[in-house]
C-alpha cells in the first residue's frame, strides 16, 4: 500500500482560512513563503538559530522553520502581514520605521513579531533571565533596556541595528502599555 | 503641460536632516520582496550538492537513482553542465575566482566545493534528492592550517602593492628608546548576511534575466556575460532589496548554477544557499597572523614601524587580506615597512569582508600602539597625536584633510577620558574589573565611475535611475535626498529606482564607495537637467532625460590621501572568575565628510561598531584540520553579537569638509568597525593587566591568562 506523503490542510493565518495541499515535509515557513506567497516571514537559517522566521502562534512567539505546516492546523497564526490594521501600522512597526530599527530589513519582520510577543509576555508578568526578583508576588519587572535586550536576543540582526531596535521596542511598549495592553494582559 | 519644474527659490536642504527610509514601510510590513521571494510561473528549484572531501577527484556521481525520485528534473555536474569561459578580467580588472565556474572539471580543491545541482519541481524534492545523491571521490591529502612557516608563503599585491618599504628598519629599531615587538592573530570570519544568497534565472525573449541578491547589478551582469559568452546587453540583473552583503554578495556559484539549469531546462530556476552552504560558498575573511614592530624615540615619535601580515588563500585563486595596509596611512617612521603575504591552502577562496585589511590590521597596529604608549609612559591619545604624519607615509601625497586629532578631542571629551588612571587593574565594580581603551580608525574614501539618468516629468516630478544597490546602507534614501537638493526640490518629488543593470554601469555597494560614487553621478545629471530646464522649454509627455557619466571627473581628481577617520572608545568589565568580558559602553567619533542622512548614518556607524565588538569577543570560524571544514558551520556554532551583547553605544561625527572634493561625501559603511577590536582589547588590558593579542577574547583565554599571571614569580 502506497504511503501518502501529502495532505490537504487548513491553516488559519491572520484571521483567514487557507486550504492547501502540502508535502508532509513542508515547514510552516515554506508553506507561507512558497505555497501561499506570504513572503514577509523570512528564512535566515532554516534551523531555528536566527529568529528571522518568527511568527506568533496562538499569540506566542515561534520560529516557523521548526514547525511543520501539518502541525500548525487549528492554531492561530499571525505573520508580519497581519499585524497592521489596514493602513495603520502596529505601534511596533511604526516605531521600527520612525527610529530606523533596521538596515537591510531582512530580520525585521521576525524582530517585529518577536517584539509584539515580548511586550505581551512582559505585560503578562513573565520574567526573563535578567529579571532580578522572579517571585510571582514581585509583579512584572520594569521593561528596561536590559530586559528588552535579553528578551530580543533570539532575533539576530547582522547589520547591528540593536541600539535602534531596543529604542523602538521601548517606545512601542510605552504605547502599548495603555488600556489595551492592560486588558490583553488580564485576559 | 508644465514648464517650471526645478525650484527657483530652493526649498530647505534635505541633505543633513533625518529622513526615514523610502522603503521603510515595505520593510516593516513584510511587503519588500527579496531575491528568493519574487514569484515566477513554472519555477523549478535547484539545490547545490557540495563535496564532502577537502581535496581529491570526483570518481562517480550516481545521478540515475536521484533522477528517478519524485519531481526531479535534472542533475547538473561536470559531465552534463554547459562549459563556461573564465579567461577574462572582471571587477577592477580582477581575474574571476574559478570557484564560480561550477561543474567544469572533476577536481575538488576544498571541502564544500559544488559538485552538482539537483533541480526539482519543489524545494522539498530538490533538497531530498540532493541529500540522497551519492558522490564517490578519490581522496588526496589536504592542508588547511595557517602555519607561519609554510614554505609557499609569498607576498601578494591586492588593490594596493603587497610590499612597501623605506629606511633601515634594524638600525632604527636599535636606535629606538622604546621597542614593541608583538604577534597578533585574528581568526577566520564569515559575513553571514541575514538573507542567504539567492538567485532566480530565466530566459525571456532571448535575454537572460536574473533576480538576485547582490551588491552591484551591473557587476553581476558583466560576470555572467563573460562566463556564458553573451553580449552584456542580453543579460539583465535585478536586485531590488538586499538582505545584507558585507562583501559577500558578488558573483557566486549559485547564480552560475541557476543560469546553467535555466538554460538546460528552459524554465525559471531558483537556487538559494543554505546557511551551512554559505560557510563554503559565500567567501569569508581569511585568518591573519601579524607581527608588528615599533620603535620610538624618548618622546614617543616613531623611528621604526614594521607591519607584516600573513593570510590564507585557496589553491585556485589568489586573494590577499591586506592587514598591513592601515600603517601606510596612519603613521610615518624613518624606517617604514609593510608586507602582505599569503599561503595557498585547500580551503575556499577568501574575499572582501567589511573593512578588508583595515579590520584585522587595525587590531594589531592599534593594539601595538597602546603597548607602546604603556612602555613610553604616555597617554595613548597623546602618543597618537605625536605621530600624526604630515603626508602619506608611503605615497608621499598630501592628506586631503586629516581630522583624526579633532575626532580624539571630541571623543575624549564625551567619553570622559581626561583623568584616566593609566595603570591597569585599578578599577572594580563588585566582581567586575573595569577598564577603558581607545584606538584610531581610518578608511579610504574612493570613488568609482558611475552613470545615472535623470528624467523630468511634466507633472513636476523626477525619476532617477542608477544601478546602485541598497544592501541596508540607506542608499536609496540618500540618493533621493542628494537628488532633491541638486534639483532644488523637496524629496517627495523625486523617485529613485535602483538595483537594475539596465540602468547602466555604476559603482558597486563596496569599498565604502557606493553612496559617494552614486551621489556624484546623480548630482552631475541634476546639474545638467537644471540647465536644460532653465531654458524654459515645455516638457513633453515622455519627459526630458539626461544622462551622466563620472568617469572623466573621477579621473581628473588631484592625487591625494583621501580618507575618513575615527576615534574609538570602549569601556569593558571583565569577570576574572568566569573570564567573561562585557562591553559596558562604546563611543565612536568620526570625520567622514558630509553626512547625508543622520538617522541612517548613525545606524551605519553603530552597525560597524557592533561588528567590531563581535569581532573582538565572539566571531571565530574554527576550521578542523582533519576534515578541512568549519566546525559548527551555522549561527549556533559561529557566534555573532546578539542584542544582549550590545550595550548603549554611541556614534557621532564632526565637521569634515574637503574644499577640493566635488562631492564632499565619504563612505561610512566600513570605518565603524575599524579600530573597535583594538579599543576593546586595550580596555581589557586596562581592566586586567593582560594583553590579549589573539581574537576573539574568549572567556577561556581570559581565564588562561589569569592563571598564567598567578603562576608568574612577580605576580
Amino acid at each position: 500500500m502506497a504511503v501518502s506523503t501529502s495532505s490537504v490542510i487548513t491553516l488559519n493565518i491572520n484571521g483567514e482560512k487557507h486550504t492547501l495541499p502540502v508535502d508532509h515535509r513542508t515547514t510552516l515557513l515554506d508553506a507561507l513563503r512558497e505555497r501561499l506567497d506570504m513572503t514577509g516571514t523570512k528564512k535566515g537559517c532554516d534551523q531555528g538559530q536566527c529568529g528571522a522566521c518568527t511568527v506568533l502562534l496562538d499569540g506566542r512567539r515561534a520560529v516557523s522553520c521548526l514547525q511543520l505546516a501539518v502541525a500548525a492546523e487549528n492554531r492561530e497564526i499571525t505573520t508580519i502581514e497581519g499585524v497592521a490594521e489596514g493602513d495603520r501600522l502596529h505601534p511596533v512597526q511604526q516605531a521600527f520605521l520612525d527610529l530606523d530599527g533596521y538596515q537591510c530589513g531582512y530580520c525585521t519582520p521576525g524582530q517585529i513579531c518577536s517584539a509584539i510577543g515580548v511586550i505581551e509576555e512582559h505585560a503578562a508578568g513573565w520574567p526573563s533571565a535578567v529579571t532580578g526578583d522572579v517571585r510571582p508576588e514581585a509583579g512584572p519587572p520594569e521593561l528596561t533596556a536590559e530586559e528588552i535586550r535579553e528578551r530580543m536576543s533570539g532575533n539576530l540582526c547582522r547589520c547591528g541595528a540593536y541600539v535602534a531596535i531596543v529604542d523602538a521596542v521601548a517606545r512601542a511598549a510605552g504605547t502599548a502599555a495603555g488600556p489595551a495592553g492592560t486588558e490583553e494582559a488580564a485576559a | 503641460m508644465t514648464t517650471v519644474v526645478t525650484g527657483t527659490t530652493a526649498p530647505p536642504r534635505s541633505v543633513g536632516t533625518a529622513h526615514t527610509r523610502i522603503e521603510g514601510r515595505d520593510k516593516v510590513t513584510g511587503a519588500a520582496r527579496y531575491a528568493g521571494e519574487v514569484p515566477f510561473a513554472d519555477l523549478a528549484h535547484g539545490w547545490l550538492v557540495l563535496s564532502t572531501v577537502a581535496r581529491g577527484r570526483i570518481r562517480a556521481i550516481e545521478s540515475e537513482a536521484v533522477l528517478a525520485m519524485p519531481g526531479v528534473l535534472a542533475v547538473l555536474d561536470h559531465r552534463t553542465a554547459p562549459r563556461v569561459n573564465t579567461d577574462y578580467s572582471g571587477l577592477m580588472g580582477m581575474r574571476p575566482d574559478p570557484t564560480i565556474a561550477v561543474f567544469q572539471h572533476d577536481r575538488v580543491p576544498h571541502l564544500g566545493w559544488p559538485v552538482a545541482l539537483v533541480v526539482a519541481e519543489t524545494s522539498e524534492q530538490a533538497r531530498e534528492a540532493a541529500e540522497a545523491l551519492v558522490v564517490r571521490y578519490e581522496e588526496a591529502p589536504h592542508h588547511t592550517g595557517l602555519d607561519t612557516d609554510h614554505p609557499d608563503a609569498h607576498a601578494l599585491d591586492g588593490v594596493m602593492p603587497g610590499v612597501t618599504g623605506k629606511g633601515d628598519l634594524e638600525a632604527e629599531l636599535a636606535a629606538s628608546a622604546t621597542v614593541v615587538d608583538a604577534e597578533y592573530t585574528t581568526p577566520e570570519e564569515h559575513h553571514n548576511p541575514m538573507e542567504p544568497h539567492a538567485a532566480t534565472a530565466r530566459w525571456e525573449d532571448g535575454r537572460l534575466e536574473l533576480v538576485d541578491s547582490n551588491q552591484g547589478a551591473t557587476w553581476v551582469t558583466g560576470e555572467l556575460a563573460s562566463l556564458f559568452s553573451l553580449d552584456p546587453g542580453s543579460v539583465r540583473v535585478r536586485s531590488e532589496h538586499v538582505g545584507g552583503g558585507f562583501g559577500s554578495k558578488g558573483i557566486r556559484a549559485h547564480q552560475v548554477a541557476a543560469v546553467m539549469a535555466a538554460t538546460l531546462l528552459r524554465r525559471p530556476v531558483r537556487v538559494v544557499m543554505t546557511r551551512r552552504q554559505m560557510f563554503s560558498l559565500a567567501g569569508y575573511r581569511s585568518p591573519t597572523a601579524q607581527r608588528v614592530r615599533l620603535g620610538a624615540d624618548a618622546r614617543g615619535r616613531l623611528r621604526a614601524l614594521e607591519h607584516n601580515s600573513l593570510s590564507v588563500t585557496s589553491t585556485v585563486h589568489e586573494y590577499v587580506e591586506p592587514a598591513a595596509d592601515p600603517a601606510r596611512v596612519m603613521y610615518d617612521a624613518d624606517a617604514h615597512h609593510t608586507a602582505n603575504r599569503v599561503i595557498p591552502l585547500d580551503v575556499p577562496s577568501p574575499t572582501f569582508m567589511r573593512a578588508p585589511g583595515e579590520a584585522p590590521g587595525s587590531f594589531a597596529l592599534e593594539s601595538a600602539m597602546d603597548e607602546l604608549a604603556e612602555r613610553c609612559g604616555l597617554d595613548p591619545i597623546e602618543l597618537r597625536l605625536r605621530n600624526e604624519p604630515d603626508q602619506g607615509p608611503v605615497s608621499g601625497l598630501p592628506f586631503a584633510g586629516r581630522n583624526l586629532p579633532a575626532c580624539y578631542r571630541e571623543g575624549a571629551r564625551r567619553f570622559g577620558w581626561a583623568g584616566r588612571d593609566p595603570r591597569p587593574g585599578r578599577r572594580r565594580d563588585g566582581r567586575w574589573l573595569l577598564g577603558t581603551g581607545t584606538a584610531s580608525a581610518s578608511f579610504f574614501a574612493g570613488a568609482g565611475p558611475s552613470t545615472a539618468t535623470l528624467t523630468a516629468h511634466p507633472d513636476g516630478t523626477f525619476t532617477v535611475r542608477i544601478a546602485a544597490a541598497d544592501i541596508g546602507t540607506g542608499a536609496r534614501t540618500a540618493i533621493t535626498l542628494v537628488a532633491a537638493d541638486a534639483l532644488r526640490v523637496t524629496p517627495d518629488r523625486v523617485r529613485v529606482r535602483i538595483g537594475d543593470s539596465d540602468f547602466g554601469p555604476a559603482m558597486i555597494a563596496g569599498g565604502s564607495m557606493g553612496t559617494r560614487s552614486w551621489s556624484w553621478a546623480v548630482t552631475a545629471a541634476a546639474d545638467e537637467l537644471r540647465d536644460r530646464l532653465a531654458l524654459g522649454s515645455d516638457i513633453p509627455a515622455e519627459g526630458i532625460t539626461v544622462r551622466s557619466d563620472t568617469a572623466a571627473a573621477i579621473g581628473a581628481l588631484t592625487p591625494a590621501e583621501r580618507h575618513s577617520y575615527g576615534a574609538q572608545f570602549a569601556e569593558v568589565a571583565v569577570d576574572p572568575a568566569t573570564g567573561e568580558v562585557r562591553v559596558r559602553r562604546m563611543l565612536g567619533i568620526f570625520a567622514a565628510g558630509r553626512i547625508i542622512n543622520p538617522l541612517t548614518a548613525r545606524n551605519q556607524f553603530l552597525g560597524g561598531m557592533v561588528w567590531g565588538l563581535s569581532m573582538a569577543l565572539h566571531e571565530e570560524a574554527v576550521r578542523d584540520r582533519a576534515f578541512g571544514g568549519v566546525v559548527g558551520a551555522d549561527l549556533a556554532g559561529y557566534h555573532v553579537a546578539t542584542n544582549a551583547d550590545v550595550p548603549r553605544i554611541e556614534a557621532d561625527w564632526i565637521e569634515d569638509h574637503d574644499p577640493g572634493d566635488p562631492v564632499g561625501i565619504k563612505g561610512i559603511g566600513e570605518i565603524g568597525i575599524v579600530g573597535v577590536a583594538a579599543a576593546i582589547a586595550n580596555a581589557v588590558w586596562h581592566a586586567t593587566g593582560t594583553r590579549h593579542r589573539h581574537l576573539p577574547i574568549r572567556p577561556d583565554r581570559v581565564l588562561a591568562a589569569a592563571t598564567a599571571d598567578r603562576g608568574r614569580p612577580d605576580a
